[in-house]
């Protein structure tokens, strides 16, 4: 469903990816794992041309969208829940979601927005709240919410998990599931190495800029290199 | 009593044209975190274009009255929007990912260029306009003191209002204002949930110069003249009225366009007009000492 191949991205003359090739296929959970500044945030960002690859190309259900333009990405079938969240401060969780919503699917907002609401009840309550004076699992929830509300086919996720207490961590890792088994394919950045992995059906580590591990979730958790890296005394 | 309200009623109207142009400097503000030095000479074009429409009408014997003023609204909102949509793409656009202080030199430059091209393509002389709307009524009397409201003055309160009315509902409540809005408070964000970003800036250089054209528009009635140079201080107060609502602040520019005008109009009226400009800036300074985020403005601290 989505190819990356031999991409490298740079920050003027930092090279932050340096030949990463990943491929994620329909109705998956690939979640890739990797330290702080190892680049993840960077190939998320990549796929949606901001910042463009130098070298490679993204390929998405066959077509190169290498060169297409951040805000057409999000028509063509991918959401992205990014770093931070963030989500806009100063509009209420009802206009954040607004936000997310296609504006070609005016027809189909009711639904949509119900859908949301039944995933993430707590938004429903928080509906004219103010998006910045939400806590910090509110924030994410409405992150996710946002990306679904433009019904999307591929969904990324940037550490979802980041800054929450362990039984918010909880949620947000079920209700990923429940979206996944409606048929969401989900790419999930995570440094919580451990609910990532056994969440997800695949998996890859990436280290500075470089993919150095892939296999199935299960069986990198089982790796003592990965667990000394990244599950021992880590996260 | 008699002289205090005749003051009021003239320093909301010079009000409502400063807030219209101070709109104007606060949506770039808030979307592309720059002061649109050029906004002032915006709205001079705004002002010439109305009059030069004005010129068109009488020459081919157009005489009645609101018609007139119909056409010269459109026009200058028309005509004015697109110079607006150029300044950003030929002096901002290309600069986006520059210092901050390149884009700046860069407004200040267009602003000396556009005067010089009215000065050369109008002359340098002042232009004058026979009044248009006249006439008006005397609200009341007292120690023989009349107190006038004219037709014009009525004309422009209640165009200001109106837009901004229809403007603060465009912004708060439809889908363009929405992603205006976005764009404001993350333009990654905004990017990635398929704002095309660089629309919704050319839109708002549209939108804050169609304002400014209606501000020129009302000037050039209410004054009767205007020249190449009338931008400057005009743009100077009302960037001065948007920093004094809280830069960034819709209803704070407006707020601000009638705090100037009131402060103007009272000044020259119990003090000496000389020193009005002088008094206007010492205002600012003090709010800006006691509130630096300005009379609306929006803290910075937020929970991201
Ligand atoms: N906007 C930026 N400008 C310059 N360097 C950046 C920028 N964003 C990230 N980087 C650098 O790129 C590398 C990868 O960062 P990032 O993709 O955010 O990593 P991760 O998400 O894995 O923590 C880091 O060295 C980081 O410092
Ligand atoms: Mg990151």
């Amino acid at each position: 469903m989505l190819k990356i191949e031999g991409v490298h991205t740079f920050y003027g003359q930092i090279e932050a990816l340096k030949g990463v090739d990943l491929h994620i296929k329909q109705g998956e959970i690939v979640t890739l794992i990797g330290a702080n500044g190892a680049g993840k945030s960077t190939l998320l960002m990549t796929v949606f041309g901001n910042p463009k690859c130098r070298q490679g190309r993204v390929v998405y259900e066959g077509q190169d969208i290498t060169g297409v333009p951040a805000h057409e990405i999000v028509r063509l079938g991918i959401a992205q829940s990014p770093e931070g969240r963030r989500i806009f401060p100063r509009m209420t969780v009802y206009e954040n979601l607004q936000m997310g919503a296609l504006p070609t699917d005016g027809s189909t907002f009711e639904e949509d927005i119900r859908e949301v609401f039944d995933l993430f009840p707590r938004l429903e309550e928080r509906r004219n709240q103010r998006g910045g004076t939400l806590s910090g699992g509110e924030q994410q929830m409405l992150a996710i919410g946002r990306a679904m509300m433009s019904k999307p086919r591929l969904l990324l996720l940037d550490e979802p998990s980041l800054g929450l207490a362990p039984l918010v961590v909880r949620q947000i890792f079920d209700i990923i599931k429940k979206i996944n088994e409606k048929g969401v394919t989900v790419f999930l950045v995570e440094q919580n190495a451990f609910h990532a992995l056994k969440l997800a059906h695949r998996g890859y580590v990436m280290v500075n800029g470089v993919i150095t591990m892939t296999g199935p979730g299960q069986e990198l958790l089982a790796n003592p290199e990965i667990r000394a890296a990244y599950l021992e005394g880590g996260h | 009593m008699a002289y205090f309200i005749q003051q009021l009623i003239n320093g909301l109207t010079l009000g409502a044209i400063y807030g219209l142009i101070a709109i104007g400097y606060t949506m770039v503000y808030g979307i592309i975190g720059m002061i649109n030095f050029a906004h002032g000479e915006i709205y001079m074009i705004g002002a010439f274009i109305s009059v030069i429409t004005f010129l068109v009408l009488q020459s081919v014997g157009m005489g009645f009255v609101p018609l007139v003023l119909v056409v010269m609204l459109i026009a200058s909102m028309l005509f004015t929007s697109v110079y607006g949509w150029t300044i950003e793409r030929i002096a901002y656009r290309p600069l986006r990912r520059a210092p901050r202080l390149a884009a700046l030199i860069s407004a200040i430059g267009m602003s000396i260029a556009l005067q010089n091209y009215v000065q050369l393509t109008q002359g340098a002389r002042v232009k004058a306009l026979a009044p248009i709307i006249s006439g008006g009524m005397t609200l009341f009397e007292q120690n023989g003191f009349e107190v006038r409201l004219s037709y014009l003055q009525i004309f422009i309160i209640i165009l200001t209002m109106a837009l901004m009315a229809g403007f603060s509902y465009l912004i708060d409540r439809t889908p363009l204002g929405r992603q205006q809005r976005a764009c404001e408070q993350d333009r990654t964000m905004a990017a990635l949930v398929g704002v095309n970003v660089d629309r919704t800036i050319s839109t708002t250089f549209v939108m804050g110069a169609a304002l400014a054209a209606v501000a020129g528009m009302m000037v050039t009635l209410y004054y009767g003249v205007v020249d190449f140079f009338i931008g400057f201080l005009a743009g100077v107060k009302a960037f001065t009225a948007a920093v004094l609502g809280g830069i960034g602040s819709l209803p704070g520019a407006m707020l601000g366009g009638l705090l100037i005008g009131l402060i103007e109009a009272f000044w020259s009226a119990y003090f000496t007009i000389e020193y009005k400009d002088v008094a206007t800036f010492s205002i600012l300074v003090l709010v800006l000492i006691f509130r630096p985020t300005g009379l609306l403005g929006k803290p910075e601290i937020e929970k991201v």
